[in-house]
């Protein structure tokens, strides 16, 4: 499985949103209907899944589903 | 100037039944929601038996990411307040929203979600704690949850007063819209604690019953085999309207709360005094500010838990309260069939009393063989509903650390 494709499957069920939802220019907040508290958790999930860290600040600046993926392979995650 | 507080809409989630009509039934039929223990693995527990809730289907009422954020109770009092709004046909307008409001109690809240988290700790650091947790486990987020969704804006809370706590929220709502406050109360109690540490703290009480190879015939309140309570989850929902309020748009009326009662104990912090003169107060109590006397009651929908200390305490505070007149008056306790729901058992408890008004059928109490002969004469309507026309219910219930609270309905008459 790609790492898109693991993230995607981690988003939909974390925020209960479909596969269509999800493309990689969606916004958490605006396209996705997920608030402070669902992102923490989300984030949570990712660290606990490919084994990374996640700090408030790098936190701060993911908006994007997009986003998620570009951190992750900057953390060296394949 | 107390105005007048009809009943418009019920709601009930039961082990006997998933719905008001479900559950109604079953109580009048005799049924028993208890069996063992599914929700998590009791082989280690004394007791291995509940009432449970089966056959639910959650996402009737939460959709998938609202399930992973809510507790049991929550999602629970969601379903019943669904339940009960849309028997009561009521839409709360936007200018009326600040008079509705909405008080749901509970004993202990989201105690499986806290077992959870602290799972997680103990498996991955505090690091691994979900943001949710706290909101999932505070039990005012029954309440909480239930205004989101219909947008009540008015006086919210949530009792938190052990097995009574679901009676004090009614009765708490009840006073709510006679004072002026509101004049809509979405009111009631829920519990959903059927985990390993409720069972097992429970048991290390002594308090629950052990009869596992029985489990229907576990819950014998006022018999004299019986060897305590049946834990049990679930929740009950009255929809409260002031009088002209709930004639003026033509709902249909169930009943009328004419009193309430609340008192302590104080005493212990698990036991009543013996002849539970706590429980007699309250009953007085509720009495006095339903303007009736002992003679105006028809039947009392007991706390009756099946232990060998409230039951036959709470029989003696009967007899002290109404005297003669309990040659008339009918006894039964619910939690024979139901089991003792906590938080939620005040809520489920004042549903049946609504019913058994309306209805004129008073359930009975199943598993009596043998009425326990401390208990003195009553007529506790052994394991066979009866008909009777009824003006009035009485509804007790009583507490850990001595909070007891009584509910007096009556047939509405305008």
């Amino acid at each position: 499985m790609t790492l898109e494709v693991k993230v995607i499957e981690l988003i939909m069920e974390q925020l209960g949103v479909t596969r269509e939802e999800c493309v990689p220019e969606a916004s958490f907040v605006d396209d996705l209907g997920a608030d402070s508290l669902d992102i923490v958790e989300l984030i949570m999930e990712m660290e606990e899944n490919f084994g990374i860290q996640i700090s408030d600040d790098e936190l701060d600046k993911i908006r994007t589903i997009q986003d998620v993926i570009d951190f992750l392979k900057t953390k060296g995650v394949k | 100037m107390k105005r007048r507080v009809l009943i418009t809409g019920l709601g009930a989630l039961t082990p006997i039944g998933n719905s008001v009509g479900e559950a109604w039934e079953g109580v009048c039929s005799g049924r028993s929601g208890i069996g063992p223990i599914t929700k998590f693995d009791c082989s280690a527990h004394e007791t291995k038996i509940a009432g449970e809730i089966k056959n639910f289907d959650p996402l009737v009422h939460v959709n998938k990411k609202e399930l992973r954020r809510y507790d049991d109770f929550i999602v629970y009092a969601l379903a019943t307040a669904d339940m009960a709004m849309n028997d009561a046909v009521l839409n709360i307008a936007n200018d009326q929203a600040e008079r509705a409001g909405v008080i749901i109690g509970s004993a202990i809240g989201g105690l499986p979600t806290l077992e959870k988290e602290k799972e997680n700790i103990l498996r991955a650091g505090p690091r691994r704690i979900s943001p949710f947790a706290i909101p999932a486990a505070l039990a005012n987020l029954a309440a909480g949850h239930v205004s989101i969704r219909y947008q009540l804006k008015g006086p919210i809370n949530c009792p938190v007063t052990a097995c009574a706590s679901g009676t004090y929220a009614i009765g708490d709502a009840f006073r709510m819209i006679a004072w002026d406050y509101a004049d809509v109360m979405v009111a009631g109690g829920v519990e959903a604690v059927v985990c390993p540490l409720a069972v097992g703290a429970f048991n290390a009480m002594r308090a629950l019953s052990t009869r596992n190879d029985d489990p229907e015939k576990a819950s014998r309140p006022f018999d004299a085999d019986r060897d305590g309570f049946v834990l049990s989850e679930g929740c009950g929902i009255l929809i409260l309207e002031e009088y002209h309020h709930a004639l003026k748009r033509g709902a249909k009326v169930y009943g009328e709360i004419a009193g309430y009662g609340i008192t302590s104990d104080a005493f212990h912090m698990a036991a009543p005094p013996p002849g539970h003169e706590g429980a007699a107060r309250c009953m007085t109590a509720a009495l006095r500010d339903a303007a009736m006397l002992p003679a105006d009651i028809d039947y009392i929908n007991a706390h009756g838990t099946s232990t060998p200390i409230n039951d036959i305490y709470e029989a003696q505070a009967i007899h002290n309260v109404f005297g003669d007149q309990v040659s008339r008056i009918l006894v039964s306790s619910t939690k024979s069939m139901t089991g003792h729901m906590l938080g939620g058992a005040g809520g489920v408890e004042a549903v049946f009393a609504v019913k058994a008004i309306e209805e004129g059928i008073v359930p009975p109490t199943i598993n009596l063989n043998q009425p326990d002969p401390a208990a003195g004469e009553l007529d506790f309507v052994p394991n066979i509903a009866r008909k009777k026309d009824l003006r009035t219910v009485m509804s007790n219930t009583f507490g850990f650390g001595g909070a007891n609270a009584v509910l007096i309905l009556k047939k509405f008459q305008p």
